[in-house]
Parts: C-alpha cells; structure tokens; sequence
C-alpha cells in the first residue's frame, strides 16, 4: 500500500494498521534526509500549510514548523492568543478566512475534543490533529511508537517492524490524556500489550475495554513493563482534586532512581512532555540514559514529515 | 508489436565490462572517484559495475552510494498514489569528488535531474559525470547527456525498456516491449 485511507489525520482511531506501518516507513526515510548536511528537500514547495494553535504549545508548533520548512512548504503561524478569536469570531470563520489566502493544510491544536472532525466537514483544506482536548494527540502516538521500534531495534541495528508481544506501560493521568489515547490506539493495532498504571481516580471508567490492562501498583506494572510512558499530570484540566497533594502522587506515582534501580531489568522511559520534574519523574530519571525523551522529540520531525508528505500525495 | 530482445545474456556482460574499462580509462585507480546507483534500479547496475571494476583492479577500495530522488521529483502529486522513497546511503563525503552517477534506462532525463539536485546536497563534487546501460535518446524532456551509454536505443514511446537482472531469479537480459495500457 502507498496511499493513507485517510485524507486528515484526526486521529488513530481512524486509521488501519497500514496506514501506521506507510507513516512510520516513510519517517525512515525523513529520518535520513535530517541527518544530511543540507536538512531540507523541495518536495512540498508549491503547499502552504497553517499552523493554527488555540491552545499552548512548545514541542509540538516547533516540531510541526520545522517539519513543514524541511520539506520546503511556506507555513503561517496563528496563535488563538493574538487573534480576532479574542473578538468573538467562530473556529469555522477563522480558518475559512485562512483558507481564503489559498492555504492546502491546517494544522490545529484546541481545546475542544472534536474540534478538527467539525473542521475537516466545513473546509476542504487537508487537516492534521495537532491534539484535540482530552481526545486524541495522533503525531504524538505515532511518534512515541516510532521510538520504542527504534529503541528496541537497537541491537539488531535495524528499527522493529511491529511491537508484538512488547510490553508498554502507560502511567500517570490517564483520563486527561489525549497522548494516552492516540498510544493505546497506535499500540494496539502495532500488536503491543499495554498496561495503564495510575490514581483510580485518574483512570477512566471502563477502559479495559479497549484492550489494555489496567494496575494501581507501579512497581509492580514497572516490573511487568519494557517501556514505560510516563505522562504529565495536567493540572490546567483538572477541575477538580483528583488526588490530596503533587508529593502525595509523587510518593505513589512518581518514578525515581531508586525504583528503577530495584526492578529486575532495565527498562525505557518515555515522556510526551512537557515534564513536571520531581513529580512524575525526577530528573535523574528523566536525564538518564534509560530516556528517550530527547530521542522522541528528535523522531516527531521526521514522523511529521511523512505525514505531511502522505496527506500532501491526497491534495487534488 | 512483437517484444524484442536488445542485450541478451552474453551482451549485457560484455557491455558492463566494456563500461568498467571506460571509467578506469577516465578514473584510473578511482582514488577520487565513487560510484553513486539511482534509486531503484540503477542501483543493481551500480552494484554490477563496482563487482567487476573490483575485479579488474585487485586491491582498489571504490567508494559506493545509493540515492534515492523521490523527494526531489518534480512530478510529485501528479500521480494518484504519493511516490514512496527507497534507502539512500552515501556514507563518505562527495565535496570535491568525481560523483559516477548510474542508472539503468536514461529515458526522459527527469530522473537524473532530480537526482542531480539530490546529490548536491550532500555537498558539491568536482564533477558529475553519467552512467547509463541503456540510452533512449529520442525521448529526452531535459538536456541532459550521458557520459557512458551501455546500448543507444531508438523506441518509440509506445514501447517500454524492460531490463531483467540475474539477480532477481531470471537471465541478464533487456527487452524492448510493447507498452501495456
């Protein structure tokens, strides 16, 4: 197969298995064009792409814009922040008037889930789902899937091709997490067993349904696990206590040397960020050489670029 | 239109060992020379001509890449399907190399095109020259000219140069075929 099923990339959820296998093989790739002396090829130069961001952002609007100039596309920044958003215009008008500037693809982020499914039936540019709420994070999850193949691949010197039978925790605030979302989606369909670890009260009701296991013990799921993707608790969501203090869920939740230290096997730390330091992990885990935090966001480029590039082939 | 065979087995080896005789004429002791194989196929040829130029010169280590051109392609999202990349691998740096470029049918001369823009930017060689074992010169879209030509065909644009490789389980062999709809 060389064509996406999709035409926007909204979320995992909607994808088949080969559509995740052409992405990440494409990344490959990319992957290579990014450790050239000149980091950049002509492929999209004729696209224009907008960047349109309703909520905060570091990793992902410089990943997503770097993507884009690598691949020679002209791109338009928008923060909802600095914007006529602020006057009350709605999302629909906003980005029709973009797209009045001859725009072929959006790249959102907001904080409403199902925000790009209302887009992508009201414009005809080609969207990519830069996370949505609480929804989906699809980039993140293919790149985190990107870098536990790689890690894993290692000694053999070749990235894996699946992840069948490995073992992925998922640990932290589940019910917040649209990362956590988009993994298990990703995970599953690349054959992975999936554990999610966490405060009950931060573990959404009935989702063992979607295939995954689910433990309250961490030492004993970090025990279980070969990689372990650590989220970030997000406060700015939660309404509501969800647990008594931070130093409470770090003492039960949090992951440190000496945890790591005690378990029978070294395992992979993953970490979407942006990372609250001290909480769910310290910083010598997180700057350990069992991270590949850096790592993952060193893959997201290149992982975006083959998005870009695959939706780009579905343009008329 | 009956397919017809331009290289059979005998030929084909005796034009590839007529090619490595020409390129050590040019390149001696290929000590700033690499041979660099187009994505897919020239890479098969590139292979073939590094076995025998090894072979004709005991002991000389000649530098070997591949480079794929998808990316540089000017026909991108002309197709119905996207172009999906192969393997590039050019592990030595080309900046002030003779760069042997090697492809298998030169047909239009986009491909090379695009590779060329490719190739510069890993760095600026000295010189780039181009090694093809078949030349269909009377369809060339860009000027562009082959250094080295295997065999210089005549078809027709309703007719296709098929190439088959030993490698892939059948005899060294170039057909000339009708093109099929």
């Amino acid at each position: 197969m060389s064509n996406l099923s999709v035409n926007h990339l909204i979320a995992i959820k909607d994808l088949q298995p080969e559509d995740i296998h052409l992405i990440l093989n494409t990344a490959d790739n990319f992957k290579e064009v990014l450790s050239r002396p000149i980091k950049k090829v002509p492929t999209l130069r004729d696209i224009t792409i907008a960047n349109i961001f309703f909520e905060n952002s570091t990793r992902t609007r410089i990943s997503f814009e770097l993507a884009e100039k690598r691949l020679s596309a002209d791109t338009i920044n928008f923060a909802a922040s600095s914007s006529s958003v602020k006057k009350g215009e709605t999302l629909i008008d906003t980005v029709n008037n973009i797209l009045a500037m001859k725009v072929d693809m959006v790249v959102m982020r907001h904080q409403s889930p199902g925000a790009p499914v209302l887009l992508s039936k009201h414009i005809k540019a080609n969207i990519v789902n830069a996370g949505d709420g609480t929804h989906e994070h699809p980039t993140q999850a293919l790149l985190d899937a990107y870098s536990i193949m790689e890690k894993l691949g290692e000694k053999q010197g070749k990235r894996l091709s699946d992840l069948k039978g490995v073992k992925v925790a998922i640990i932290g605030d589940i019910l917040h997490s649209r990362v956590a979302g988009s993994n298990i989606h990703a995970l599953k369909m690349l054959g992975a067993d999936v554990t999610l670890c966490g405060p009950p009260t931060l573990m959404p009701k009935h989702i063992e349904s979607m295939g995954v296991r689910v433990s309250y013990n961490l030492k004993e799921t970090l025990e279980w696990c070969d990689v372990a993707n650590v989220l970030r608790i997000q406060l700015e969501r939660q309404d509501i206590k969800f647990f008594p203090s931070l130093r409470e869920y770090s003492l039960y939740y949090g992951i440190n040397r000496e945890l790591l230290d005690s378990l029978s096997k070294e395992i992979v730390i993953m970490h979407p960020g942006p990372i609250n330091r001290g909480v769910e992990l310290t910083s010598d885990v997180a700057d350990s050489k069992q991270s590949i935090i850096l790592q993952q966001v060193e893959n997201g480029v290149a992982v975006r670029m083959a998005v870009l590039y695959l939706l780009a082939g579905r343009l008329d | 239109m009956q397919s017809r065979i331009i290289l059979d087995s005998l030929k084909f080896q005796l034009t590839i060992e007529r090619l490595c005789h020409q390129l050590i004429e040019n390149h001696a002791d290929f000590s700033n020379a690499c041979l660099i194989g187009v994505q897919p196929r020239g890479v098969l040829l590139a292979k073939r001509i590094l076995n025998k130029l090894e072979e004709l010169l005991p002991g000389v280590k000649i530098k070997f890449g591949v480079l794929d051109a998808t990316f540089y392609r000017d026909d991108f999202r002309h197709h119905e399907k996207p172009l999906l990349a192969e393997e590039t691998d050019i592990d030595f740096v080309i900046k002030g190399k003779n760069v042997i470029l090697v492809d298998d049918v030169f047909y239009t001369g986009r491909t090379i095109r695009s590779a060329l823009d490719a190739l510069l930017d890993f760095g600026r060689p000295e010189k780039i020259e181009l090694l093809v074992l078949i030349d269909r010169r009377l369809s060339r879209h860009v000027p562009i000219t082959p250094d080295y030509v295997g065999k210089t065909v005549d078809a027709v644009t309703s007719e296709k140069v098929k190439v088959e490789w030993s490698e892939n389980g059948t005899e060294d062999k170039v057909w000339i075929i009708p093109y099929k709809e």
